[in-house]
């Protein structure tokens, strides 16, 4: 492994880090945020049928995963091609 | 046609797919049975974990807990999806560019020490055990209602079905026959559900129907109106739970690392062919898995409202047994509805208080809604066959864990170095029977601690298996000293815990007497939390993981390069 492959490398691990620390706080916003600890409060909005915080335990956190999940795949394939760590 | 034929037919057709799969799909290697040869397309690879992960528990009994629990139930639902995304951005990436066979392979190499994967050996099999039970069960209790066969009869095809293709074709058959299993039971939880939507809102997609006003014509929406019958029959209203939130907070984190460090679902990420696969793949399973996810709470509004209006009719008087529904007779007689008429006036009620006639098992909420609903024959049918193939494909993907664990990690890696490919397929293959065998057994004589033991099974994967791959991956300079004291005390902590709340002292098992107000249930969490902590700490106390280690896991970290997963 050369220098300038090693340095490269270390930045491709931190802007990983990054990214993926960004995606784990929406996480832990939506579910244990949104659908726990703010619960009561926004069950005071009315969404469509649902009590806001009500929807978000039940259906919108589980939502907010999938889509976190192929960002996630989405943007790591491009941090890949940058850094040329990418498969072959 | 009656039910009975038409649920034999349906199930008789999907067991010929199964079978017919299993055969396509043989195992020739180690390589192949492990992990079905490291070439499965990362959306069949979501689709079989899809399978694997939902299990009868999620596809039987899920909205009926939900249904009893009402806002409560979210643990459950955040729960056992959240998990997805610390595997997909965490583990699975990872653990497929480190490109072994098992869980125990990798805490077991990356830590230098066959203690450790000695530990892990133990923790994956107990888990497995644990989970592959509460399966068998789940085949007797849709073989007993659906088929009327004898439970243990129900079983025992089950076993044999289950013992053909995974013995046979091992990870490659396995996962073949999943993605046929997967699109059996969504099919059979979302038909209902979307008959039982567009009857009570008038909306196809159940996830909208739940937010809906009811086709009544009342113009009061499904959810307002389940509150208001809720608190009318003394229970909260169903969209606040009775739960503390940090007992929420701690349950919902304990199924979430759990989930992740659960090895059978691990296994399946070794199966794609490259890194950017195993990433994939966590997207697609999640999304297969989403689409179940979302529905049971639907249904279990849907099937509440149902229930409680058949029974208690719409003016709340109570309705005559005399005269109720066949469903009732027919579940009261499994067992699972039970009526005592106390007020001796003929008629059921449902209620919180003491104006209580019923006793209703929660499992039935999915079993028997196409019925509550009048649905038809083959409905009910499908709805069969599902069950049998949540249980089934995850029963199979629990046991190709026991087997590798035992063929693999204990007599390749541990006691018998020296074995060939071929003796230890040989292996692999007697373990998956003896396996089965007892799977089969516990099905059949089911221990009373099925319910309380599955607690065990996320506490100790989310306290062992979670912290220490976490480590292994971001924390190159973690030590064997360091990993394997955590873990132990990870385990220790939470199965004291649990041991001491469920078996020991169970009248104790109330939130006053639980630390900090976590019940067994959510005390995993915590208990990765001591891992972590100690494990970080008996680092800082002893010398760094070797230079050759550090490597290894820089290695990892990047993905160009990967190959199939090899056994060395």
């Amino acid at each position: 492994m050369t220098d300038k492959d090693s340095s490269s490398n270390e930045a491709y691990w931190r802007e990983n880090i990054g990214l993926v620390l960004k995606l784990l706080l929406v996480w832990f916003l939506v579910s244990f945020g949104c659908g726990i600890l703010f619960v009561d409060q926004l069950n005071q909005i009315q969404f469509f049928g649902f009590k806001l915080g009500f929807w978000f335990a039940q259906q919108g956190a589980i939502y907010v995963f999938v889509a976190l999940i192929f960002f996630y795949v989405a943007k790591m394939n491009k941090i890949d091609q940058k850094h040329n760590v990418h498969e072959d | 046609m009656d039910i009975q034929t038409l649920t034999f037919i349906l199930i008789g057709l999907s067991f010929t797919l199964y079978i017919g799969i299993a055969i396509w799909a043989r195992a020739g290697s180690t390589q192949e049975f492990y992990v079905a040869g490291g070439g499965v397309h990362p959306v069949a690879n979501g689709m079989a974990t899809a399978a694997d992960w939902m299990s009868a528990a999620s596809f039987i009994s899920m909205a009926g807990l939900i249904s009893f629990m009402g806002y409560d139930g979210a643990v459950y639902l955040m729960g056992w999806t959240g998990g997805y995304v610390l595997l997909a951005l965490c583990l699975a990436p990872y653990l497929r560019k480190f490109g072994k066979f098992t869980v125990p392979d990798f805490v077991g190499d990356r830590y230098y020490s066959q203690t450790a994967r000695t530990v892990a050996v133990i923790c994956a099999i107990f888990v497995s055990f644990t989970y592959v039970a509460g399966q068998m069960r789940g085949v007797g209790v849709v073989f007993s209602r659906f088929l009327e066969v004898d439970i243990t009869m129900g079983v025992i095809i089950g076993m044999a079905i289950v013992f053909f293709y995974a013995v046979l074709g091992g990870m490659k058959g396995i996962t073949y026959t999943q993605v046929a299993q997967y699109c059996v039971l969504i099919c059979a939880y979302l038909v209902p559900a979307i008959f039982i939507s567009i009857m009570m809102t008038g909306h196809a997609i159940p996830q909208l129907g739940f937010g809906s006003t009811m086709s009544d014509g009342s113009g009061v929406f499904l959810l307002d109106k389940l509150d208001g019958l809720s608190q009318e029959l003394g229970f909260t209203a169903y969209t606040s739970g009775t739960k503390s939130t940090i007992d929420v907070f701690f349950i919902t984190a304990a199924l979430m690392v759990g989930t992740a460090g659960l090895p059978h679902v691990i296994v399946r990420f070794f199966t794609v062919p490259k890194v950017r696969d195993a990433r994939k793949s966590a997207g697609w399973a999640l999304l297969f898995i989403a689409l179940l996810y979302t529905t049971a709470p639907a249904v279990a509004t849907f099937a509440r409202v149902n229930m409680i209006n058949t029974i208690n009719g719409e003016d709340m008087q109570g309705t005559f047994h005399e005269s109720a529904p066949s469903w009732i007779k027919n579940w009261e007689r499994t067992g699972l509805i039970k009526w005592e008429d106390k007020n001796e006036d003929g008629k059921m009620f449902y209620a919180a208080d003491e104006r209580n006639e019923m006793k209703i098992d929660r499992d039935i909420m999915v079993l028997a809604n196409p019925e509550i609903a009048n649905l038809p024959n083959w409905v009910i049918a499908l709805v069969a066959a599902g069950g049998i193939a949540a249980a089934l494909s995850t029963s199979a993907g629990l046991l190709l864990v026991i087997s590798t664990s035992i063929s693999h990690d204990l007599l390749k890696r541990n006691l018998m170095p020296r074995i060939t490919d071929r003796q230890e397929l040989l292996f692999a293959r007697i373990a998956a029977a003896v396996g089965i065998t007892v799977a089969g057994y516990l099905g059949i004589h089911p221990p009373g601690f099925v319910a309380q033991v599955v607690a065990f099974a996320f506490g100790l994967a989310a306290s062992s298996f979670f912290p220490a791959i976490i480590m292994g991956i971001f924390y190159k300079r973690m030590n064997k000293e360091g990993a394997i004291s955590g873990m132990l005390s990870g385990i220790l902590f939470t199965a004291a815990y649990i041991v001491y709340f469920k078996f020991i002292n169970p009248a104790a098992n109330s939130p006053e007497n639980w630390l900090f107000g976590i019940s067994p249930e959510g005390i995993g969490t915590l208990g990765m939390l001591l891992n972590f902590g100690v494990a970080f700490l008996v680092n800082k106390l002893t010398n760094d993981a070797p230079v050759e280690v550090q490597e290894m896991v820089e290695g990892i970290r990047y993905p160009k390069g990967s190959g199939v997963a090899q056994a060395h």
